[in-house]
């Protein structure tokens, strides 16, 4: 499976929480599939979905899930740390592990190789690492909404990008119809 | 009343509850006194980029924020100002030690002291500068103006303002 497979499995998942969801194709992939006024689409800033997605559920009590890539952890790696130390339990943060840099023609990244991002994060000091395969990240996230848990997901699954248009919706609306959300 | 106490107190003053830090020798005081409070959290960065996000997302999470940091992180920091801070119109009260100004000792913080002010007018952000200590009467409106207007904004403080660096 590649993410847009499993984007399209999980998104009656993610259709009631409130979604940060990492740049570029992860971001045009998720619009195209179901767009909702709960998702926060990053249309830059390379790796900070995760900051953000804790800062949201640090900040109120509503459910975040932060939708990151490796590629997009490791570029921000400083992250796993914070979360550690600073636990939300409305929070839980979704890595999509293809081994790969999808947006940008799918270099390979040190996650594919010898870098194990589930280690990397239980040795930051995170309680609850669960890594699974591309066909289980529905299952897994339930049972981690269910959980009440800050919990991190490290989802393994093939290098890939589905073809959708770029978002053009103005980045104010996005940030406005997703704060509206969270106020609802 | 101490420097650092007057600035906790303008920032808990202006709703501020959500604060991120990388520490500078002379910011000390501040993330000193920040954790003493209950009013507001500190939630320490590893990066100063790292902190912005976490300031959009409290913002967006209904809680004014605010980053405090050296000036050097004006290097870092400059792709995520003009991508997410300031392209989905966020507030963002930035306290700043200014290194490299007058009274420095350590030679190389010059080097990005020098390029401070110049990025800062590149990247259009209100910009101001506390030399003296009453310079800080003008933090209450600063912050102020910054939730007005939804743009981030730098309050540089030279080591002049806080006294002199060790024995400078």
């Amino acid at each position: 499976m590649i993410r847009s497979e499993i984007l399209k499995e999980i998104a009656p998942i993610l259709r009631d929480q409130l979604v940060v969801c990492n740049i570029g194709i992860p971001s045009q992939e998720l619009h195209a599939i179901d767009d909702q006024p709960t998702n926060f689409y990053m249309l830059g800033t390379m790796g900070l979905a995760s900051s953000i997605g804790l800062g949201v559920a640090l900040a109120q009590d509503k459910k975040v899930i932060s939708i990151d890539g490796d590629g997009s952890v490791l570029t921000n790696l400083g992250t796993l740390p914070t979360i550690a130390n600073n636990v939300a339990d409305n929070f839980i943060l979704l890595i999509v592990d293809n081994g790969s840099y999808g947006s940008t023609g799918d270099q390979p990244t040190y996650a594919g190789m010898k870098t194990d991002l589930a280690k990397v994060a239980a040795a930051c000091g995170c309680e609850n690492v669960v890594e699974c395969q591309a066909e289980d990240t529905g299952k897994v996230l339930q049972a981690a909404i269910d959980s009440d848990k800050m919990t991190i997901i490290v989802c393994k699954c093939e290098s890939g990008n589905a073809k959708n248009p770029v978002i053009t919706m103005d980045p104010v609306i996005i940030r406005d119809r997703f704060m509206k959300s969270v106020q609802a | 009343m101490s420097i650092d106490k007057r600035i906790v107190d303008d920032f808990v003053a202006n709703g501020v509850e959500f604060v991120t830090t990388v520490p500078c020798k002379q910011l000390a005081g501040v993330i000193e006194e920040l954790d003493q409070r209950d009013d507001v959290f500190h939630i320490p960065s590893n990066k100063e980029d790292e902190g912005m996000g976490l300031c959009a997302g409290a913002f967006m999470g209904g809680k004014r924020p605010a980053i405090i940091m050296q000036n050097t992180a004006i290097g870092v920091t400059i792709n995520t100002l003009a991508t997410l801070i300031q392209y989905y119109r966020m507030p963002l009260p930035m306290l700043i030690s200014y290194r490299g100004e007058l009274r420095e000792p350590v030679a190389c913080q010059v080097e990005m002291a020098v390029h401070t002010k110049a990025l800062l007018a590149q990247m259009n952000i209100p910009t101001y500068h506390f030399h003296w200590q009453k310079d800080v009467e003008e933090l209450d409106n600063i912050l102020k103006y910054t939730f007005m207007c939804n743009k981030p904004v730098a309050i540089l403080t030279d080591a002049n303002f806080w006294g002199g660096y060790g024995d400078q």
